[in-house]
């Protein structure tokens, strides 16, 4: 079984991203769907609003700005990755280079398959992601830290929280553990519960 | 007398396999639906060398690739988008599922064909990798959608490992005006929550207008409740879910249907359970909406004006309101009756039923449309009903392209696109800035709405239509 990338600690530059309601369609539109993993979803990242339909840069967008280029934490808004279901979106992200996306929620589906690609997201009050935006804005280049294991987050002036995750889900993280391994360790559980759940709905068999 | 339960909780129970110390509870899948998009999954179970556990419990059907203007799959110009439609016949043929391919008279829009096969019935938790399975709720089912991954650890495993969300009721009293559909009320169901008031909870649906609603209303209603954000929607199953089930091809007879039935009716909300949010609205008060900006919670009803950002106290949401008037070419104050359309999509997993259909045929029968409209069933058996009541010719006979079943111009995958710059009329789900292609502007209405703005070619209310 391949091990997941694990996710433990990281300090990097952060790039804020104050639109609310970001979805899936903008983060990945759905003409490059079809593609392989393998191809690399990152040259496609936010991709009409970093370039125009000729394939030249849109400078107005925050990816475009040569300060943030390197980010690898983004600091989002509310409801961050709505929408579609596709995990190409989260794809894209970490291809790019993305490991951390703070926003006050997400998109529940969205935030699921962060967890199956070492994509941190992170959820915290909405005057704290504010809050941590404009200490962003403020210093160029500002570099924020994320650690898994204390559930803690540092940044620019002075910027400290704390933030809650699903302990199965920080284990699984911080250990690369992969579900599929780890589910097929209960499948006698699953098969007693198979037979049980049949025996009682026997109206669930195919005609 | 035991803890009083939601018709969330009993589901949520009946599946519970395990539950970790730590909360993480494995659930058991019943149902699992795949399509053309769900290549990745059966991807991750061929290179890992694990089977399909349950190939009696996955059904699948090709929809999001299709195309609606043929049945000819070399219609389909790049190979990489026709391989999304062959694999899933070639996952079938390898591992024993069962499909509706593209030239099954089944075939349609998995979440169209999953309530008319009666594979969707009370009392399942169901899955798919699309995020519009929250529709299969309007059967009193559990179902929401999954990515890639979780999609593979299904097809392994026929589990999936979920914490619990929380549970909201969402109360519509009252009873419904004329040409008011689920659409419109969804749209104020959005329009009031918030496109993430419901992130992280699963939305029961209840009141009078509810229940009055037919089945295609209800599961247009389920359908959306992703774009209120929540984990899937539902709505506790009743004379009107059994009458629908009856006869359906997966759905028992006899003694077997006796039986389920007895679960069926086990399966409402106790009173006195107790929800974690509620929510109501006066069902009475709601008239036939539109959305004007880039989320589906921009919507009003068609009465109104396009809102003013100089009204938004916050600045950071000001903003973001003025992105959405620019990107959809709107200027605020304008009224929404004075906003012309250049296409009309008829369509989706939202909007592709017969009801859908005879609705929008209502408002076009002995008119001709004034901009280029398409209709577009949601499956093959929808398209022969909808031929065999005669709707087929009134959409013909106003210039409106009448095709077969698909996803089709919801999210454009097939090559069903609407230009930049143009501004479509659409009984989708979403209106997210280039859902429909790029720089598209996307308006979500109703069927009768989308019909009344293809006669006039500007949105209407189509209340005025049919008085007239």
């Amino acid at each position: 079984m391949p091990d997941l990338e694990k996710f433990t600690r990281i300090d990097a530059i952060a790039l804020p991203m104050a639109t609310p309601n970001v979805d899936t369609d903008q983060i990945i539109p759905a003409r490059y769907l079809w593609h392989a993993k393998s191809d690399g979803y990152g040259k496609w990242l936010f991709n009409d609003l970093r370039f125009n339909e000729d394939g030249t840069l849109k400078p107005g967008f925050i990816l475009n700005q040569p300060d943030y280029a390197p980010a690898e934490v983004l600091v989002g808004d509310r409801n961050f990755g709505c929408g579609s279901s596709r995990e190409h979106a989260v794809w894209a992200l970490h291809d790019y280079g993305f490991r951390v996306v703070i926003a006050s929620s997400f998109g529940d589906i969205f935030y699921n398959n962060s967890f199956k690609q070492g994509l941190l997201p992170v959820v915290l009050p909405e005057a704290e992601v504010q809050a941590l935006r404009e200490a962003i804005e403020r210093g160029n280049s500002a570099h924020v830290s994320v650690d898994l294991q204390s559930q803690t987050i540092t940044g620019p002036g002075g910027f400290s929280t704390r933030f809650e995750i699903d302990p199965f889900r920080k284990k699984k993280l911080l250990e690369g553990l992969d579900d599929i391994a780890i589910t097929l360790t209960f499948t006698d559980a699953i098969d007693k519960f198979e037979a049980a759940f049949e025996q009682n709905m026997p109206w669930l068999k195919n005609p | 007398m035991s803890h009083p339960q939601t018709l969330f909780d009993k589901i949520w129970q009946r599946h519970t396999i395990l539950e970790r110390e730590d909360g993480a509870v494995l659930l058991h899948v019943a149902r699992h639906l795949v399509h053309d998009g769900s290549a990745a999954g059966f991807r991750t179970l061929r290179d890992r060398g694990l089977k399909l556990r349950r190939p009696d419990r996955t059904f699948g059907t090709p929809d999001h690739y299709v195309p609606t203007h043929t049945r000819d799959m070399a219609s389909i110009a790049e190979a990489g988008r026709r391989d999304m439609v062959t694999a899933l016949d070639r996952n079938a043929a390898d591992t024993g599922m069962t499909v509706f391919g593209l030239n099954d008279p089944r075939q349609g829009i998995i979440h169209v064909i999953g309530p008319e096969q009666g594979i969707t019935q009370p009392g399942l938790l169901m899955v798919c990798g699309d995020s519009h399975t929250a529709t299969h709720g309007a059967l009193g089912a559990l179902a929401f959608g999954i990515g890639a991954s979780e999609m593979a650890h299904v097809l392994a495993t026929q589990t999936l490992w979920q914490g619990k969300p929380r549970s909201m009721r969402v109360t519509v009293t009252g009873t419904l005006g004329p040409a008011v559909t689920a659409k419109d009320v969804i749209l104020a169901i959005i329009a009031r929550v918030g496109a993430g008031g419901g992130s992280g909870h699963v939305i029961e649906y209840a009141g009078p207008a509810i229940a009055g609603l037919s089945m295609e209303g209800r599961l247009t209603l389920c359908n959306m409740s992703i774009e209120a954000g929540a984990r899937a929607g539902m709505v506790a199953p009743d004379e009107t879910t059994y009458a629908f089930l009856k006869g359906r091809p997966y759905t028992p007879s006899g003694e077997a249907w006796d039986q389920a039935l007895a679960f069926w009716r086990s399966l409402p909300s106790d009173p006195g359970a107790v929800f974690d949010t509620e929510v109501t609205l006066d069902g009475s008060a709601i008239v036939p909406m539109l959305t004007w900006g880039t989320s589906p919670e921009d919507a009003a009803p068609i009465t109104g004006k396009v809102p003013d950002p100089a009204d938004q106290p916050d600045p950071e949401r000001r903003a973001a309101m003025q992105n959405a008037l620019d990107y959809m070419g709107l200027t605020a104050g304008t009224k929404f009756t004075d906003i012309p359309v250049d296409r009309v999509f008829i369509g989706s997993c939202t909007n592709s039923r017969i009801e859908d259909l005879r609705a929008a045929a209502a408002v076009v029968k002995g008119r001709k449309a004034s901009v280029w409209a398409m209709v577009v069933p949601g499956s093959g058996l929808i398209k022969a009903q909808a031929e065999a009541e005669g709707l087929d010719r009134i959409f013909l006979d106003a210039g409106i392209e009448w095709r077969h079943a698909g996803c089709s111009m919801c999210v454009g995958m097939n090559g069903d696109l609407v230009a930049a710059g143009e501004r479509c009329a659409s009984t989708s789900n979403r209106n997210f800035a280039g859902r429909q292609g790029r720089g598209a502007r996307t308006h979500l209405v109703s069927p009768a709405m989308a019909a009344a703005a293809a006669i006039a070619g500007h949105f209407t209310d189509v209340r005025q239509l049919l008085d007239a």
